[in-house]
């Protein structure tokens, strides 16, 4: 099978490319710890409010950790639990969602907090809130008609 | 004059008709594409929390 | 030699069974299309739905009609007509099996789209559990998934009859592709079938309580992906072969173009996470290699992008162009069947650019379920592969009912394709930036309680409107087309474009056909990619989920 030489080039400049962004993903991923959310706990879609981390939602200092804070939302049809909450800038935080019913998103505009919440899972991310502003907690991954109602808000304050 | 007119006839003549060179450049352009618009969305992810 | 077969025409029985799929993909084309019209309405913020309308039951339609039904009847019936012309008309048997795929696919349909709009069945056309569907609608989804794999073993049944009759012979490339993407197609859909028939349905009957989600989705996107590439396969194959005769050049590879369908077949499968990127309950490592596999399948298309050009530079070069572009001034620009796809093709830079960006592992978070991902689909299937199906319709339609693409209509034709263009860089270019500000997708029209973010994307949603308002003109304009060139046009004789490779003496290698190999390749990399991770969503499995009706 014949290869014109132009084709090579191309391919290898390709290649080339794709292992470049691969690289660039795997080592922030690996070795910075930039992982998309994939948390590995489990909890009982129908004992949410009985749960340690989801019976009191909202924003709680922790000790010991690799992080100051932990922010817990419960996502429900057509809502999140806090309704709005806020947070001193600068802390590095874990973010930590469950859903009691069906499928849904956790998507903060503006920001890298992007997960899905689904029924008998737990999501996780943990990051540094490291500018001031208001961001719009949304349900980015349909659940039902008052779908596109379903929101919080996150205030980043000095 | 009419010297130049036939040498660049011949240029052209010369060019070898089965020649890849724009299409070469033509996926360099879309190379080009894909490059800036992952580093440009690289960077919106760098730069947000 | 490769000519022995070579139908001039496709057979009379042949082609009604194509045009009996093309019926339906233009009729989902109507409804779906006035689906996008309300829904880009609603969402501009300046329109509300009549009579208790939700949008989301439109949404479904939308999805379920042009997604599914439109793709899955317009490729079935054009991978059948490039079976019959190229491999030989099919025997009574085989057209007989095809019939019967057709009308299994089209009760599935009418079964379905039954239940969205009694409004049993507002779960959008990816059906995500535990929201859940009256269980007619899964059991026509079943329907339609069967009666392709009936239609898919018509086209089977010749390839084998043909390689029987042919031995030591490389298929015809069209049959070659059509059957790889078939095949594809069945290996693919087992995991749909399979969440379906053990899960949904028994779960939506009120067999059992309770669904694993994971699983669920899971397999749901074991095909998701590869249904995306069954999309773009068709439109390969014209862009292939069928563009070169279209401009009078050659197919720039014939082995190349072999290898590349064979690359797809192997690589498009094990990639289903990169749509669960964001999701719990999956290792991220098991993620990434899955993303790596995605990179993957990137090279054949980047060899396809080469050979296109390629071919368009060796034409125009060959009619005595010169220059580094000279060769674009000398390509039939007039002939809607060559302008209309090749729009699709420039569609398909972005698009393919802005897939390598969803598919990078965690830059996913900064467009996951954003309405970029919509503008993305809508520059791959809603204009790439859409605007080759319209551009194959062009030709094929009068071809197969024995009628004549007038000047006039052609005309249409170039002027359908320049407005869909123009719509869908409106729509789309609107929709990839709202997205990178974080607008979601799949949402009606909302403040978002006022929310200052929130204010910033109205402006884009009032230009997807106006694209959107566009592309309905385009859409008109591209039924109109149809029906003409399917009951009016003037009788006559339209040629169906089959390309030669530029270099005939090459015969392609013939470990190509050994599907043996490549199947085996296939599933090896499937259990490879998928094996420990699906185990761990059973073994490590919450309480399963209770279903939901929440609209
Ligand atoms: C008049 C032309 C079209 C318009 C105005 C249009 C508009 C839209 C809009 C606004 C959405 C997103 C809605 C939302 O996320 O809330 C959407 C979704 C979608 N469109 Fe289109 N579209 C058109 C043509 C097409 C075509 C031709 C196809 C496929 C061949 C297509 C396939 C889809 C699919 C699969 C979805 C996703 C549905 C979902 O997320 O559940 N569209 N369309
Ligand atoms: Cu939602
Ligand atoms: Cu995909």
């Amino acid at each position: 099978m014949h290869m014109h030489k132009f084709e090579k080039i191309w391919l290898i400049f390709g290649v080339t490319a794709l292992l470049v962004f691969l690289s660039v993903l795997g080592v922030s991923a690996f070795y910075l710890g930039n992982q998309p959310p994939s948390c590995l706990a489990v909890v009982d879609p129908t004992k949410v409010d009985e749960h340690e981390t989801f019976k009191e939602p909202g924003l709680k200092k922790v000790e010991g950790k690799d992080w100051d804070y932990e922010l817990v939302f419960v996502a429900q049809a057509f809502a999140y639990t806090p309704g709005t909450v806020e947070v001193p800038l600068g802390a590095k935080v874990k973010v930590i969602a469950t859903s009691k019913d069906v499928i849904h998103g956790f998507g903060v505009a503006g920001t890298n907090i992007n997960m899905m919440v689904e029924p008998g899972y737990i999501s996780e991310i943990v990051t540094t809130f490291d500018k001031v502003g208001e961001y719009l907690v949304l349900c980015n991954e349909y659940c039902g008609s008052g779908h596109h109602l379903m929101t919080s808000m996150i205030k980043v304050v000095e | 004059m009419a010297k130049a007119e036939l040498k660049s006839e011949t240029k052209t003549e010369i060019e070898d008709s089965s020649s890849l060179k724009g299409t070469l450049v033509s996926v360099f352009f879309v190379g080009f594409f894909i490059v800036v618009l992952w580093v440009g969305v690289y960077f919106l992810y760098l730069d947000r929390f | 030699m490769l000519k022995t077969s070579l139908n001039l025409k496709v057979d009379r029985r042949d082609a009604k069974l194509v045009m009996a799929h093309f019926y339906v993909a233009f009729i989902a084309l109507l409804v779906g299309g006035l689906a996008g019209l309300l829904q880009v309405l609603v969402r501009s913020g300046k329109f509300e739905l009549p009579a208790g309308i939700g949008y989301y039951q439109i949404l479904t339609v939308h999805g379920v009609v042009l997604g599914l039904v439109l793709t899955t009847f317009f490729i079935m019936g054009f991978q059948l007509a490039a079976v019959s012309k190229t491999a030989g008309t099919f025997t009574n048997k085989q057209r007989t099996i095809g019939w019967i795929g057709f009308w299994i696919m089209t009760i599935g349909t009418v079964a379905a789209a039954v239940m969205i709009l009694l409004n049993e069945a507002s779960v959008l056309y990816t059906f995500y559990a535990p929201l859940q569907a009256h269980f007619v609608f899964y059991l026509g989804l079943t329907l339609v998934v069967v009666g392709s794999w009936a239609v898919g073993t018509t086209i089977i049944l010749k390839y084998a009859e043909w390689r029987r009759a042919n031995p030591g012979q490389p298929s015809p490339l069209l049959t070659f592709m059509a059957l790889v993407n078939t095949m594809m197609w069945i290996v693919a859909t087992i995991g749909v079938a399979a969440t379906v028939l053990i899960q949904l349905l028994p779960w939506s009957l009120g067999l059992v309580e309770t669904v694993n989600v994971g699983v669920s989705r899971t397999l749901f996107w074991y095909f998701g992906h590869p249904l995306v590439y069954f999309w773009l396969l068709p439109a390969y194959m014209a862009w292939y072969v069928m563009i070169p005769k279209i401009i009078g050049g050659k197919i720039f590879s014939d082995s190349l173009a072999r290898m590349s369908f064979i690359l797809f077949l192997l690589f498009s499968i094990p990639v289903g996470f990169h749509h669960q990127l964001l999701e719990p309950g999956i290792d991220p490592a098991w993620k990434f290699l899955q993303v790596v596999l995605t990179f993957l399948v990137v090279i054949p298309s980047l060899m396809t992008a080469f050979s296109l050009f390629a071919t368009f530079e060796s034409y125009g070069r060959s009619q005595g162009a010169t220059g580094l572009f000279g060769w674009l001034k000398k390509l039939p620009w007039k002939d809607a069947r060559f302008t209309v796809p090749f729009i699709g093709m420039l569609a398909f830079i972005p698009a393919g650019a802005g897939g390598i960006v969803n598919a990078s592992h965690q830059m996913n978070q900064v467009v996951h379920n954003t309405v970029w991902v919509t503008g993305h689909f809508h520059l791959t299937v809603a204009t790439a592969v859409v605007l080759t199906f319209f551009g194959v319709s062009f030709w094929l339609v009068p071809h197969l009912t024995g009628r004549k693409l007038t000047k006039k209509i052609n005309k249409l034709a170039l002027i359908q394709g320049y407005l869909w263009a123009i719509g869908m860089t409106f729509m789309s270019g609107a929709m990839h930036a709202a997205g990178l500000l974080g607008a979601p997708r799949r949402s009606s029209f909302s403040e978002y309680g006022g929310a200052a973010q929130a204010a910033e994307w109205i402006p884009y949603q009032i230009a997807q409107a106006v694209g959107g308002s566009i592309l309905f003109i385009a859409i008109i304009l591209m039924l109109y087309i149809f029906v003409n060139l399917a009951f009016f046009a003037p009788k006559g004789e339209e040629e169906f474009p089959v390309g030669e490779a530029a270099n005939q003496e090459e015969k392609a290698p013939m470990v190509f056909e050994n599907w043996k190999l490549w199947l085996g390749i296939t599933v090896l990399l499937i259990l490879f990619a998928y094996t420990i991770p699906f185990i761990d969503l059973i073994k490590n499995a919450p309480p399963g989920a209770q279903g939901y009706k929440l609209w």
